[in-house]
């Protein structure tokens, strides 16, 4: 079979279509996003964006209540939007096949927190599988699949960043031939989930669990490797794989199945080696169940809580070295902090917001990289949607105090995932905050995904796009304004209005990420900056653009200044904001 | 290879450079030679501006995907100052093969900080073997300052026990068809240098 390069994402994508799996929704995040780009190209798949994770899961949920097999991707964040029907789709169990996907992000390479996903599956009483590198994971979102059929559950399959972005060596397979089992079947008593149904079910989700239990004692994916019966060490996922680097010769007990547990295995094993080490990023959850086992391990109190591990992490900790490696360079280094790119449509809006002194709470995506100096555009961001809600709830309890002074920001693909209903409710318990929307056209932070407002599905088909401007108005909205946020003037204008007027205003900041290809089809030629005129006043600076620089000790004769601006016209892309803000015109 | 030792690879440098791409083809060659391959790169945030490694990792079989920290054997930098950052995760004999190109970090660019001297004849004093090449302008020899990644690869592959003619297949595979020579000359460039 042809053996080829693909990253976990690319091989998940791949195991869903080889398992004939032909249905699938999500809304994208880091790391899962390339998991459904993939799947979306395979032919004969239907595939689509949802406005958010919970509608991901409700899509997917229906298909299966139709005798679809069908998955649902999300990162681990995600997955809290979504744990409502999760919650209860375990109660009643599926008709065809429905598998969830949790791409967790231990170290938040990407994310706001680094939550620890399994607790989910124990949560919702829901199976889980854990691979470890790409290859599992083409098989075992299979086997996920297999699992969710066989005992009419949802199946979780989680991933860690290092295994959907790292890439190895995988085999690929003849995809099964897809077999239609969709049918208009009426099971109300299953489905319809009241209380006195949900009782019923709550027994049915009981007896699961003691199959499952049974099922996972042989379970292919739960491997005993004994080695050296000295020491062992339970795990799962990508530390199995950094353990086996540096400790290849201990003995292994490898699961495969994080939830729930082989309990007989587990001791099975204990009994095989001397001393136990429970290797697992983020939480002591499977340390704690081992340990109610009455089994002895080590595991937290010298493995971190905290972030990714890697082969010296794991390493230092088991032979109680407290020295890692060390660089012979001493000195500190300049950091490279993201930015906004050059040409990026949030930094006018966000210059411009500044001289307001406004408090501003931001929201998920790219304009968060605003808060860093010397932008400094925003001074909260929590999850998904919350600056809305949040401008609208600081903007109450100040009153007079927050008058004119309680910004909310939020981009185009969150304000249609979760900022709807918080809009909402600031037209009904009428705010007295401004919103921003900041449009740029598409989930610009993710990689241009397409979302309700671009008028393309993922499948590249075109489609209804939604009109920002009417839709806020139907919420009840009155004060609403649309401009260019490149043009600095009039986006100054508009937030000081906006402010200054009573009741709840949006401005909806309209103007593409200067990345996305369709809406950037013209190039625009790059400034420069005369060094006759410029006057060394480093105004241009402020805006963080980073084709500006600052070259000191280029002076002139009756100036006092110390150097110039230049702009390396090889980055700049000619927005010419830097030109709006240069009181020489020495910048065109 | 002479042994069954896994050979790790740290790819680093500044976001937009090509150096996804860059460990993506060397992965690829290692797998067509016949090892075992894993790579590791994070995408999201480190795309903007920001800091990007992979880590390359092949042999007989290989666990992990990151190398653990004090072992790599080869650190590619993609720019100058990139290189002093990820001196912890090399070895005592690690070679180093290093563009002299300069970007500038915004504190640089905003007069805040200075960017490092004398790098080069740092990493001489500390490591054996240290290939210093200009990628950007040997590149634009060859015909765009886009193939400077493969010049790099070039570079690499003298220090790589795998045959010339699988690397170029790969590079072949990776390119669309017009940018084909403009890359294998940059491959041959960089294996000059």
């Amino acid at each position: 079979m042809k053996k080829v390069l693909l990253s976990g994402n690319e091989a998940i994508a791949r195991g869903v279509y080889e398992a004939g799996v032909r249905f699938a929704a999500a809304y994208p995040g880091t790391p899962s996003t390339e998991i459904m780009e993939q799947f979306a190209k395979y032919d004969g798949v239907y595939a689509e964006w949802a406005p958010n994770e919970k509608v991901a899961v409700e899509v997917a949920i229906g298909a299966a209540l139709g005798g679809a097999r069908a998955l649902a991707v999300m990162k681990h964040v995600g997955v809290n939007v979504a744990a409502d029907p999760i919650f209860t789709v375990s109660y009643t169990g599926i008709e065809g096949a429905l598998v969830i996907i949790s791409a967790d992000d231990p170290s938040m390479h990407s994310s706001q927190n680094e939550q620890d996903n399994r607790n989910y599956a124990k949560f919702a009483k829901i199976p889980m599988l854990e691979p470890a590198d790409p290859q599992e994971a083409k098989e075992f979102v299979k086997l996920a699949f297999q699992i969710s059929e066989q005992f009419d559950t949802p199946v979780f399959l989680r991933t860690t960043t290092r295994v959907s972005h790292s890439k190895s060596v995988v085999t690929l397979e003849e995809p099964l031939a897809p077999q239609d089992k969709t049918k208009l079947a009426h099971h109300s008593l299953k489905y319809v989930m009241v209380p006195i149904n949900a009782r019923m079910r709550r027994i049915e989700v009981e007896k699961r669990e003691q199959a499952l239990r049974h099922f996972v004692e042989t379970f292919s994916e739960n491997r005993m490797e004994i080695n050296d019966p000295e020491v062992g060490i339970i795990t799962a996922g990508m530390p199995y794989n950094y353990a086996k680097d540096v400790f290849p010769d201990y003995s292994y007990l490898k699961l495969g199945m994080v939830y729930p547990l082989p309990v007989r295995m587990i001791k099975h094993f204990a009994e095989k080696v001397k001393k136990i080490y429970v290797i697992e990023e983020l939480d002591p959850y499977l340390e704690e169940q081992i340990r109610a086992l009455g089994i002895k391990v080590t595991g937290k109190e010298i493995f971190p809580y905290t972030n990714e591990f890697d082969p010296g992490i794991i390493k230092n900790a088991i032979t109680g070295s407290s020295q890692g490696a060390v660089s012979p360079y001493k000195d500190t280094l300049a950091l490279r902090p993201p930015n906004l790119c050059p040409g990026c449509p949030h930094r006018g809006l966000f210059y411009a917001l500044k001289k307001s002194k406004a408090y501003v709470h931001g929201d998920i995506g790219c304009y968060t990289l605003s808060y860093l100096k010397p932008l400094e555009g925003l001074h909260s961001c929590i999850c998904m949607g919350a600056s809305i809600g949040m401008a609208h709830g600081m903007s109450k309890a100040l009153q007079e105090k927050g008058k004119g002074k309680v910004v909310g920001v939020i981009g185009d693909s969150t304000f249609l995932h979760s900022g709807i209903t918080p809009l909402l409710n600031m037209a009904y318990n009428n705010s007295d905050a401004l919103i921003i929307i900041l449009d740029n056209s598409t989930t610009a932070m993710t990689g241009m995904q397409e979302h309700p407002g671009t008028g393309y599905t993922l499948m590249g088909k075109e489609a209804k796009k939604v009109n920002l401007p009417v839709l806020v108005s139907s919420l009840g909205i009155e004060n609403i304004r649309v401009i260019d946020p490149n043009n600095l003037k009039e986006t100054q204008v508009a937030i000081k209005d906006e402010l200054a007027s009573s009741g709840p205003s949006v401005i909806i900041a309209q103007r593409p990420c200067a990345l996305f290809k369709r809406a950037n089809l013209k190039p625009v030629p790059s400034l420069k900056i005369d060094p006759d005129k410029c006057e060394g006043c480093k105004v241009c600076l402020g805006l963080n653009c980073p084709p500006i620089a600052w070259k000191e000790g280029i002076t002139r004769e009756g100036s006092k200044r110390k150097g110039i601006a230049v702009i390396d016209e090889t980055l700049c892309n000619g927005c010419g904001l830097c030109a709006q803000v240069c009181k020489y015109n020495a910048i065109a | 290879m002479k042994d069954n030792k896994v050979k790790s690879i740290l790819f680093a440098g500044v976001g937009g450079q090509g150096i996804l791409r860059a460990s993506d083809i060397m992965s690829l060659a290692m797998m067509e030679a016949g090892f075992d391959v894993k790579k590791s790169e994070v995408h999201g945030m480190a795309q903007r501006g920001g800091c990007v490694t992979s880590h390359v990792r092949y042999g007989a079989k290989v666990y992990s995907p990151l190398a653990e920290p004090g072992t790599i054997d080869i650190l590619v930098a993609f720019e100058k100052m990139e290189a002093l950052r990820y001196l912890k995760f090399l070895s005592r004999d690690a070679s180093i093969i290093l563009n002299t190109e300069e970007i500038n970090p915004p504190a640089v660019n905003m007069g805040e900080s200075p960017y490092p001297p004398d790098i080069i004849d740092f990493l001489k004093n500390h490591y054996a073997k240290v290939i210093a090449l200009n990628a950007a302008e040997i590149a634009q020899q060859a015909g765009s300052i886009k193939a400077a990644n493969v010049v790099l690869l070039g570079a690499v592959s003298n220090l790589a026990d795998i045959d010339r003619s699988v690397w170029e297949h790969v590079i072949k595979k990776s390119f669309p068809q017009k940018l084909i020579k403009l890359n294998l000359e940059a491959f041959q460039k960089g294996i000059a240098a």
